[in-house]
């Protein structure tokens, strides 16, 4: 029985998976994931492939705002453009899925990189103020593009398929966000540790040390722009295919605001952090959905009350995590395993 | 006047009357940033609360519409208190995601307020007469003249009262630096406590007004999202910033109504953040703030 986890080189230190333990139940879970299909409602398919999209999404989010330290207000922008351009690569122009996905990332991380450049002389507020304005002007653009984008109406994506695989069918586009959701964790966790990762971090806590010790700021603060909303774009597309109708309304403000606060809930910085955000983000919606719905047939006369519940739930959650749990559940969960690791001999 | 620059004076005195509503609530996020450092992003939500107030009061429950008008404005002072003490106070010395993020989810909380207590209809007040007076041949409603002159009559009160008042003077030391203040005596939990109050109180007289002009709905929150420009325009702490901020986002934002949509149909929706990202790219603080200078 181990009393700590001593790392005596430093390979050990930097492996993704810290302990055997760790590699077998992550390997249990996955396992699980992929067998879920076959034992859950379509309603919990659906779901779970909401929550793989917002685990995407939130894995840019944090590797942005997290570890870089650049707040950004104009997530759900960027997965609109990833959602719009691979849509409309496939039903206008024909392109195959598998070169629209990577089309999508790479065009939000364009538009990303170009709403990052000010990111060179801004920090902190005037940064969340700047990515709200990208926020605003990318969904103008949405709602007023008609010829391309059909404008408030929205537009209709078709289907994709990718070999054997057609997305109209909820369980193959389950499969999919399934695979991008551990590939985006995977990458994410190798970015975090490679150079890239280390100077992310750096810069979140001390760009004027992390410049003074080599650190291209520029180059960094806009890579980390860019893979943040590559990761965004991806989702965007994938969250296309899943709604199969997208207008404005599916990018707001408000989204990317929500997105934010599941990686505040998760932990901002831990890479955990965006799974569990998502996880608890779902889960709370979940039930206030179900609470709304049997309060709506006891009391049918105050429907307009429960709709603002939603609101009040959510908005006390994001205060109360931010005043007495800081870091999120993340920490929360470090501090738990913690205490069991060395229980009942803790000191 | 006639012809081509009646025209623009027509969306010229339209802007400056929609952009003092602008300064006003301006004035509140300068005010909260210049002394707490915090950007209240809730800034809209308290418009919208202000409005759905006063609208409850003056149409559900009948009063005079200025004497529900007064009853808000107390209302609100309690709001701010409120929320200072609940919510902002707790995180003093927080990163600047929390103190964002806090304020944010300050802005689900009071929607959804909104929404439980007066549903989500847009409402009309109808209180000013529509039709409109003629100004040298320039049409506006007297709605329009009432918000230009309250807006810049409050202004020239807060301009005073910074000037002289005894708390005002407390709020610029603070202000200036927090600990020096605190050592001449200045109770600094005070001042911040005041300068919500303050910010809420300007907040919902702008929301009242918008509400008037606009309707009062869900969507007054966006209008604490459209005064960003100008308050980045003025610089974050700057008072007199904040003002000229206000007129010149209403001021562009009715030209660009005026002579770009043809063009660019309701460009003037996103036209003030078109201009917010060329500030922020060229003069990141402004025009009055304060330059942020870090030495190694």
């Amino acid at each position: 029985m181990p009393s700590g986890l001593f790392h005596e080189k430093y390979e050990t230190d930097e492996r993704v998976f810290q302990t055997a333990f760790v590699k077998v139940w992550l390997f249990v879970f996955l396992a699980g994931c992929a067998l879920f299909p076959f034992v859950a409602s379509k309603y919990m398919i659906s779901i779970m492939t909401e929550v793989g999209i917002a685990v995407i999404a939130c894995h840019g989010l944090n590797l942005l705002t997290g570890f870089t330290g650049q707040i950004s207000l104009g997530h759900a922008a960027f997965m609109g453009v990833g959602a719009y351009t691979c849509s409309i690569l496939i039903s206008t122009a024909g392109v195959p899925f598998v070169l629209a996905l990577p089309a999508a990332g790479a065009m939000a991380a364009l538009v990303g990189m170009v709403f990052g450049i000010p990111s060179l002389r801004l920090r902190g507020l005037y940064l969340a103020i700047a990515t709200i304005a990208a926020q605003f002007i990318i969904e103008f653009v949405i709602r007023r593009w008609d010829g391309l984008t059909g404008g408030v109406e929205g537009m209709y994506v078709d289907p994709a398929t990718l070999g054997p695989l057609h997305f109209n069918h909820p369980i193959h586009l389950y499969y999919l966000t399934f695979v991008l959701a551990v590939a985006a964790t995977l990458a994410a966790k190798n970015i975090i540790r490679a150079r890239s990762g280390r100077a992310f971090v750096a810069i979140r806590d001390r760009y004027l040390a992390a410049e003074v010790i080599g650190v291209n700021l520029f180059k960094y603060r806009l890579m980390s722009f860019a893979v943040s909303s590559f990761l965004a774009g991806i989702a965007g597309a994938l969250m296309a295919q899943y709604l199969e109708v997208i207008t404005h309304e599916s990018f707001t403000i408000h989204q990317s605001i929500d997105y934010l606060a599941m990686c505040i809930i998760g932990g901002l910085g831990h890479l955990l952090g965006g799974i569990f955000g998502v996880a608890f983000w779902f889960i709370l919606e979940r039930m206030l959905e179900w609470l709304t719905t049997t309060l709506n047939s006891a009391f049918p006369d105050h429907i307009t009350w429960f709709v603002s519940i939603r609101e009040i739930v959510f908005g006390v959650t994001i205060i109360w995590f931010l005043i007495f749990e800081p870091d999120g559940l993340a920490a929360r969960w470090r501090t738990i395993r913690a205490y069991w690791k060395l229980w009942p001999f803790s000191y | 006047m006639k012809g081509e620059f009646l025209f623009f004076m027509q969306f010229v005195m339209t802007g400056l009357s929609m952009g003092s509503i602008y300064a006003l609530v301006a004035l509140g996020f300068v005010l909260i940033y210049k002394s707490t450092s915090i950007l209240n992003l809730a800034q809209g939500e308290f418009l919208m609360v202000g409005a759905y107030f006063c609208l409850s009061l003056t149409i559900d429950f009948g009063l005079n519409f200025f004497a529900s008008f007064a009853i808000t404005l107390v209302f609100s002072v309690v709001l701010g208190l409120l929320v200072e003490r609940l919510v902002l106070r707790p995180l003093i010395g927080e990163p600047i995601i929390s103190v964002i993020m806090v304020t944010l989810g300050l802005t689900y909380v009071l929607r959804g307020f909104v929404i439980m207590v007066w549903g989500n209809d847009i409402r009309q007040f109808n209180v000013f007469p529509q039709e409109p007076i003629d100004l040298w041949g320039v049409k506006l409603t007297y709605l329009y003249v009432w918000s230009m002159g309250i807006s810049f009559f409050l202004l020239s009160v807060f301009v005073l009262f910074f000037k002289y008042a005894r708390t005002g003077i407390f709020m610029r030391a603070v202000a200036d630096h927090q600990t020096a203040a605190q050592s001449m005596g200045i109770s600094v939990k005070r001042v911040f406590a005041t300068s919500w109050c303050i910010a809420a109180v300007v907040s919902s007289i702008g929301g009242i007004l918008v509400g008037n002009i606009a309707g009062v709905g869900v969507d007054l929150g966006y209008v604490g999202l459209k005064v960003l420009p100008a308050v980045i325009f003025g610089g974050l702490d700057s008072i007199l910033g904040a003002i000229i901020g206000g007129l010149v986002v209403g001021v562009l934002e009715f030209l660009s109504a005026g002579y770009l949509d043809p063009y660019i149909p309701a460009i003037n929706e996103v036209f003030p953040f078109i201009v917010l990202v060329l500030v922020l790219m060229i003069k990141p603080y402004g025009l009055f703030g304060t330059e942020e200078i870090e030495r190694v």
